[in-house]
């Protein structure tokens, strides 16, 4: 079923106008913008039950286990923070979500349904955008031109550059992205930040019911890490969720509402930020278990 | 929140922006504001001004190089700027410009073709051998097939880059090789007494380069794509207003139509004065001139307003984002290279028709590096995801002139060559120094 809507939704040199509903879309409330098919197919009302669940998920690189059974459940409105040690197997995970890495054992469960997500296009279908830490800009194309890229504005054929100016426009400056001068310059030419901001821009624009962020604040200096956090609240405050790939437990606890922890492809902890402190999250990451828990307690959480 | 913004910003909210502006010293930068969106002519020529001087200086070191080139020329030989030699160089930037364009759409990718000399060349000589007798096939059904076969090759050669991810430098050198031995082998085999030469003998296909419009037909011609250009522009600039967007401002508009409009007269009539040698007369748009721009209006309308184009520049930007994005890359490339194929047919079936014939000594190894060279001198970048169309024009011209205006001086092709390259180091390094310079600050 994926497949079919993959398919029909967008091609990239279709000569089809699919487009057009993107453009009405993006300025409605983000469940609106849910693959027509899914939405019908499975409503599930805000708050009741998870938007993903990833049920004992595993992937493997040859000998090397990169994910063991992983569970992890994500909830419409909240952040999620997965943390973890270089190696842990956060890229992994995510690039599994995106559809980049098929895992080879466990489901995925998008609103209720088993999922198989081929390709970033398939996520994509599904309302899933991924922000990753190289942001994936062209340097050479201007603002409006990243944020529609693969997903252009084109009746007949022929790029409508006035309204997807138009909307680029909107959502920059709803993420408080005024620092820009003009939204034709090129990317390459943007700040950190405000590339970041362009890219969750693109995220949010399209595909907001769960944006993955990998490592956003990594590169940032204390003012641009403050508006992307802030940014990363106004997307949760809309009903979408987002799960942040940080190091910095700064920022993890600033901003998340729960917390999983990946330890050498095993998730060894996993439930509300309250429940951590960053003594707990140090050692989980560095050495899989928290005094006397044994490396799989995180479940206890997930059950919950 | 930021989903729901309302389509124009709100009074304190535009306030805030004011404010935030007024207190961000980087924010007075003008350098920041795009040419293209400036409100007003004067803020529009201070952007421009300022883009120049941080080094992206457009086209204008090509047309600065041209006007001085033509101005030697013209010192040595008076000839040089006579209606009749014009209209020649014209006809014989045909192939080049065409050429550069079909080096273009690779080039953007950050790939080369090296092959278009000798493929094109196969392309022409299936046209031709196609159309000259035994076979006898009328110009619509052999002008098609060349087409065909330049573009297939280009298709395979795409492929080969693409599915089995070699490099293209490698898979088009060995293009270029192997065309050119088809080449021979196909034209010693149709015509094994001519010594390598088939002559065309469809005067439509002979008429592509050396048939003319009527002077008439030229001013129309000529007026009817002056005003269509500027009622599209006048257009677009007045949709873009009402939507509340910067558009270019009017005085620059009257300025690019009125540029446009004389640059046609000053073409139509160099072209109706009559060229005629020993009192046969000769006047008219030669028909290679409106086929030529006719390809580089509807490349740079396929690179610039449709999903395609864009992607190739995505492609040569960051071809991984690309990807991300959801967009087909091989696919993308793979039609790149066909496209390249196509316009470097009918760039060698224009030098065929200008010649007259098509034979088994082309040197189709200089015409591509020529090729290149009209699409780099003109502003296209090596690395990808920079150029336009219009650069393989104005190379194109550039190439031809010095070409043309060498052999009216009658300078030695050693002579003609090293200059060639020198004329093209200058263009790159112009081109590197302008850029170091943006990036230095």
């Amino acid at each position: 079923m994926i497949d079919g809507l993959v398919l029909g939704q967008m091609t990239p040199d279709s000569t089809v106008p699919s487009s057009d509903s993107n453009a009405q879309g993006a300025r409605s409330a983000s469940a609106d913008r849910a693959p027509a098919a899914l939405a019908a197919d499975a409503p599930s009302p805000p708050g009741n039950g998870p938007l993903l669940a990833l049920r004992g998920v595993s992937k493997h690189f040859g000998p090397v286990q990169a994910l063991s059974g992983v569970n992890l459940e994500i909830v419409p409105g909240e952040v999620t923070a997965l943390a973890g040690d270089n190696g842990a197997g956060k890229s992994v995970l995510i690039k599994t979500i995106s559809g980049i890495w098929q895992p080879d054992g466990g489901q995925i469960v998008w609103d209720g349904q088993t999922v198989h997500i081929h390709t970033p296009k398939d996520a994509a279908a599904l309302g899933i955008a991924t922000v990753y830490q190289d942001l994936a800009l062209c340097d050479n194309l201007d603002i409006v031109q990243n944020v529609y890229l693969g997903r252009e504005i084109a009746p007949r054929g022929v790029l409508d550059e006035t309204t997807m100016e138009l909307t680029a426009k909107e959502t920059l400056s709803g993420l408080s992205v005024t620092s820009v001068r003009s939204i034709r310059q090129p990317v390459g030419s943007l700040s950190g930040g405000q590339r970041q901001a362009v890219a969750v821009a693109r995220a949010v624009m399209f595909t907001a019911r769960l944006v993955i962020m990998d490592e956003p604040t990594a590169a940032l200096g204390v003012a641009q890490t403050a508006m992307v956090l802030d940014l990363i609240r106004r997307l949760s405050a809309n009903g979408i969720a987002v799960i942040v790939v940080s190091h910095n437990l700064n920022d993890v606890f600033a901003v998340a509402d729960r917390i999983a922890i990946l330890h050498l492809g095993t998730m060894v902890g996993n439930g509300p930020t309250s429940d951590f402190d960053t003594q707990r999250v140090v050692e989980l990451m560095t050495t899989g278990a928290y005094g006397g828990a044994s490396g799989n307690g995180g479940s206890s959480a997930l059950e919950n | 929140m930021a989903f729901d913004q309302p389509a124009t910003v709100p009074p304190d909210e535009a306030r805030e922006l004011a404010a935030e502006i007024a207190h961000d010293p980087t924010a007075h930068d003008v350098a920041l504001i795009d040419a293209n969106v400036a409100a007003t002519f004067g803020e529009y020529m201070r952007a421009w001004a300022r883009r120049i001087r941080a080094g992206d200086s457009g086209v204008l070191p090509v047309i600065g190089g041209l006007i001085v080139i033509v101005i030697i020329f013209q010192v040595d030989q008076s000839r040089f700027l006579s209606a009749g030699n014009l209209t020649n160089l014209l006809e014989q930037a045909g192939p080049f410009v065409m050429l550069g364009m079909a080096e273009v759409f690779v080039l953007l990718l950050g790939e080369i073709d090296l092959s278009i000399g000798y493929s094109g060349a196969v392309g022409a000589a299936v046209m031709v051998i196609l159309a000259a007798p035994p076979i006898n096939l009328g110009w619509g059904l052999a002008v098609p097939a060349g087409l065909a076969t330049t573009t297939g090759i280009g298709f395979v050669q795409g492929q080969l880059v693409t599915r089995l991810r070699l490099p293209s430098f490698v898979v088009t050198l060995a293009g270029l090789l192997f065309w050119e031995g088809f080449l021979i082998w196909v034209i010693n085999n149709q015509s094994p007494n001519n010594g390598g030469s088939i002559r065309i003998t469809n005067t439509v296909i002979v008429n592509i380069v050396n048939g003319t419009l009527s002077p008439a037909l030229g001013w129309v011609a000529m007026a009817v794509c002056v005003v269509i250009f500027g009622v599209l522009t006048v257009l677009g600039d007045r949709r873009r207003r009402a939507r509340g967007l910067v558009a270019q401002p009017p005085a620059l508009t009257a300025i690019k139509v009125v540029a446009m409009a004389a640059a046609g007269i000053v073409l139509v009539a160099i072209c109706n004065t009559d060229r005629g040698i020993a009192g046969i007369p000769l006047k008219g748009v030669p028909w290679v001139v409106p086929i030529v721009l006719a390809f580089v209006v509807a490349w740079s309308f396929m690179l610039g307003r449709t999903r395609f184009g864009r992607y190739i520049y995505a492609i040569g930007g960051n071809s991984e984002a690309a990807r991300r994005a959801g967009i087909n890359v091989p696919r993308i490339r793979v039609l790149a290279f066909t496209l390249t194929g196509l316009t470097a047919a009918a760039g060698m079936i224009i030098y065929a028709s200008r010649l007259g014939s098509m034979s088994s000594d082309v040197d189709g190894g200089q015409i591509v590096l020529y090729a290149v060279a009209a699409a780099v001198i003109g502003g296209t970048s090596l690395l990808g995801g920079r150029g336009k169309m219009v650069h393989a024009l104005l190379g194109g011209l550039v190439i031809a002139t010095i070409y043309n205006g060498m052999g009216l001086i009658g300078l030695n092709a050693d002579i003609q060559y090293m200059i060639t390259a020198l004329v093209l180091l200058a263009a790159v390094t112009v081109d590197a120094l302008s850029r170091r310079g943006a990036t230095s600050g």
